[in-house]
């Protein structure tokens, strides 16, 4: 039971920082119904640049909002130099321009900080709590508090500011949105500012949790927070949220009692083909 | 003697550097006959997929167990090949050809995901250690290998480029053309859009288990990581660069960026990094591919064409 619970709250944790990046991914296809795979390449340079400050001030403070800036900066360059002008192609377009942003990425992390897994020694400052016997880490508790102020923040910005509402305009129709006097070129390059600085995030705390930073931290998540949005309902960043949180549960209870032989890796798509199969919009998806 | 070692040396480096080109070219071909048949799948039809190398490793692996474990001839096997490549591309197909773009990108990104740990995680298909030990195919009780093997590989080339070439005159990629671009407008022409995207799906699948068969047999040894979502990313990369939907494409897209890493060697560990931004430059700027519509070729070509034509 005891095992049982420890294996439950890492996985309400690995949930968590899938959140954070499928977070941006949803928002993004949102607005623009662009695939963002790069998007996993933007948390991984959150995770480095996040060590790189974190060695050169010793404040962890100062990383995140470092990683966040660099983070949010290279989102948007992406979007105005890929995205926007590839926006009249098909939706494959832009995609296969993401892929080729993403494994360029991986390259320069590659060759600028060299091949091998970095530590991220940083100690969180949240306290170790014991609750009834069970340990929840200082990191776990970490992950948890800012996971659930990034997702607090994202709700209040969404449904309680114009900008939020901006956005939502936007994602319902682009052209209108435009036509109803809304800046929508600047109300997308918003989104990416959040989604990527969201990532930012992540990319420090995956690091930290797994105190391993290396350049290709963003294949597996790449394609993994893909199906994750799918299964949300896509553009649905409720949906996405609920899907992470289940994700990361599953995975880790699985991998731990049943013994399944395929990979864990697989599992999220497994995942969407039966949920494509039983309800095609998704968990939260409105059939559009 | 110290001459004759000299020229002996020659001889050994110059035979080495070609069967070095022959190895390439071979691995060019057997790539080329793969985008041919995601040609057929994303140029004609214009579904995206994204797992390519998914149908490429069932042909492979298809291949290899045919003729290892049940004794078959690559001969006898290559039917059975095609067809079983091209049967589970319907049965994968069905569920996702009935979805909308962006959820076909990513569920043949799933495929791939999947095939790939089946073929990693089943004994059946030799675990993570791959099978090996597939005979070289023999040909008028020759073994192939070499430059007979690209010849023979040249040869398939050939048919399926000339497949393409029928498919794309013939009235089933008419109605798959008509599907692309205005799929409601095509269903009420009486054209049923998932039947031929359906049907496009299987000929595509169908030539990439011939590809794979190819590999397996050329390689001798296969395992799960030949097959992996990278490779399927690379072989929609050749597609992009030639241009979809052209009969030429796939071969100059494969051989672009088939030649260009030896190209690129001298860079050593820039290598990789010019591929990816060489692939995003054209990506941006020429998305119709080198061959495609508007693009810089056809535009400096083409008053050179009109010229040459009464």
């Amino acid at each position: 039971m005891r095992l049982f619970i420890e294996q439950l709250l890492n996985g309400i944790a690995m949930g968590s920082i899938y959140a954070l990046i499928t977070l941006g991914l949803a928002l993004v296809y949102g607005v623009m119904r662009i695939l963002h795979v790069a998007h996993a390449a933007v948390y991984t340079i959150g995770a480095y640049a996040g060590l790189f400050i974190f060695q050169a001030t010793g404040s962890l403070i100062l990383a995140f909002l470092g990683a966040m800036i660099v983070c949010a900066f290279l989102g948007v360059v992406i979007e105005r130099f890929l995205y926007f002008p590839l926006m009249k192609y098909p939706p494959f377009v832009p995609l296969i321009g993401s892929i080729a942003v993403m494994l360029c990425i991986e390259e320069v992390c590659r060759l600028v900080a060299g091949p091998y897994i970095l530590t991220f020694p940083a100690k969180l400052p949240f306290p170790d709590v014991y609750l009834g016997g069970i340990q929840i880490s200082s990191t776990l508790l970490a992950v948890y508090s800012i996971t659930a102020i990034v997702l607090l923040l994202l709700w209040y910005i969404t449904t309680r500011t114009e900008l939020g509402l901006a956005m939502r305009a936007a994602s319902q129709d682009i052209s209108i949105s435009d036509a109803m006097g809304i800046n929508s070129h600047l109300i997308v390059s918003i989104t990416f500012v959040i989604g990527s600085a969201v990532a930012a995030v992540a990319g420090i705390l995956v690091g930290i949790y797994y105190n391993q930073v290396y350049p290709t931290m963003g294949t597996v998540p790449a394609y993994k927070t893909l199906a994750l949005i799918v299964v949300g309902g896509l553009g649905s960043v409720p949906g996405a949220v609920i899907a992470s949180l289940l994700l990361g549960v599953a995975e880790t209870l699985l991998i731990g009692y049943a013994n399944i032989p395929l990979p864990r890796d697989a599992l999220a798509f497994i995942a969407m083909i039966g949920v494509l199969m039983w309800r095609s919009e998704g968990l939260l998806g409105s059939s559009r | 003697v110290a001459f004759r070692g000299i020229a002996g040396l020659i001889a050994v480096r110059r035979e080495t550097l070609s069967s070095y080109a022959i190895t390439i070219g071979t691995f060019i071909v057997i790539q080329a006959i793969a985008v041919c048949g995601l040609n057929v799948i994303v140029g004609f039809a214009g579904q995206i997929s994204l797992g390519h190398a998914a149908f490429f490793g069932i042909g492979a692996y298809t291949a290899a167990i045919l003729t290892t474990k049940a004794g078959l001839s690559f001969w006898m096997a290559l039917p059975l090949v095609i067809a079983i490549g091209g049967l589970i591309g319907f049965l994968l197909g069905l569920p996702s050809i009935r979805v909308r773009e962006d959820f076909l990108a990513i569920t043949t990104i799933g495929i791939n995901f999947i095939v790939e740990a089946v073929f990693r995680y089943v004994p059946f298909f030799g675990g993570a250690l791959g099978i090996g030990g597939i005979p070289r195919i023999v040909l008028f009780d020759m073994r192939l290998k070499g430059i007979s093997f690209f010849l023979l590989c040249l040869g398939f080339l050939v048919l399926v480029v000339l497949l393409c070439w029928w498919l794309k005159r013939c009235w089933a990629i008419l109605a798959c053309f008509a599907v692309r671009d205005e799929e409601s407008a095509a269903s009420t022409m009486g054209i049923s859009p998932v039947r031929f995207k359906l049907l496009a799906f299987v000929i595509g699948t169908s030539i990439a288990a011939l590809a794979g068969s190819l590999y397996a047999h050329y390689m001798q040894f296969i395992s799960a990581g030949d097959f992996s979502f990278p490779v399927s990313v690379g072989l929609l990369s050749m597609l992009v660069l030639g241009g979809m939907g052209t009969i030429w494409g796939p071969l100059v897209g494969t051989l672009i960026l088939g030649v260009l890493p030896e190209v690129f060697r001298p860079l050593v560990d820039y290598r990789i990094f010019f591929y990816t931004f060489l692939l995003l430059l054209m990506i941006r700027f020429q998305p119709g591919g080198l061959l495609g519509e508007e693009s810089v070729v056809r535009r400096v070509f083409a008053p050179l064409l009109k010229r040459g034509k009464p």
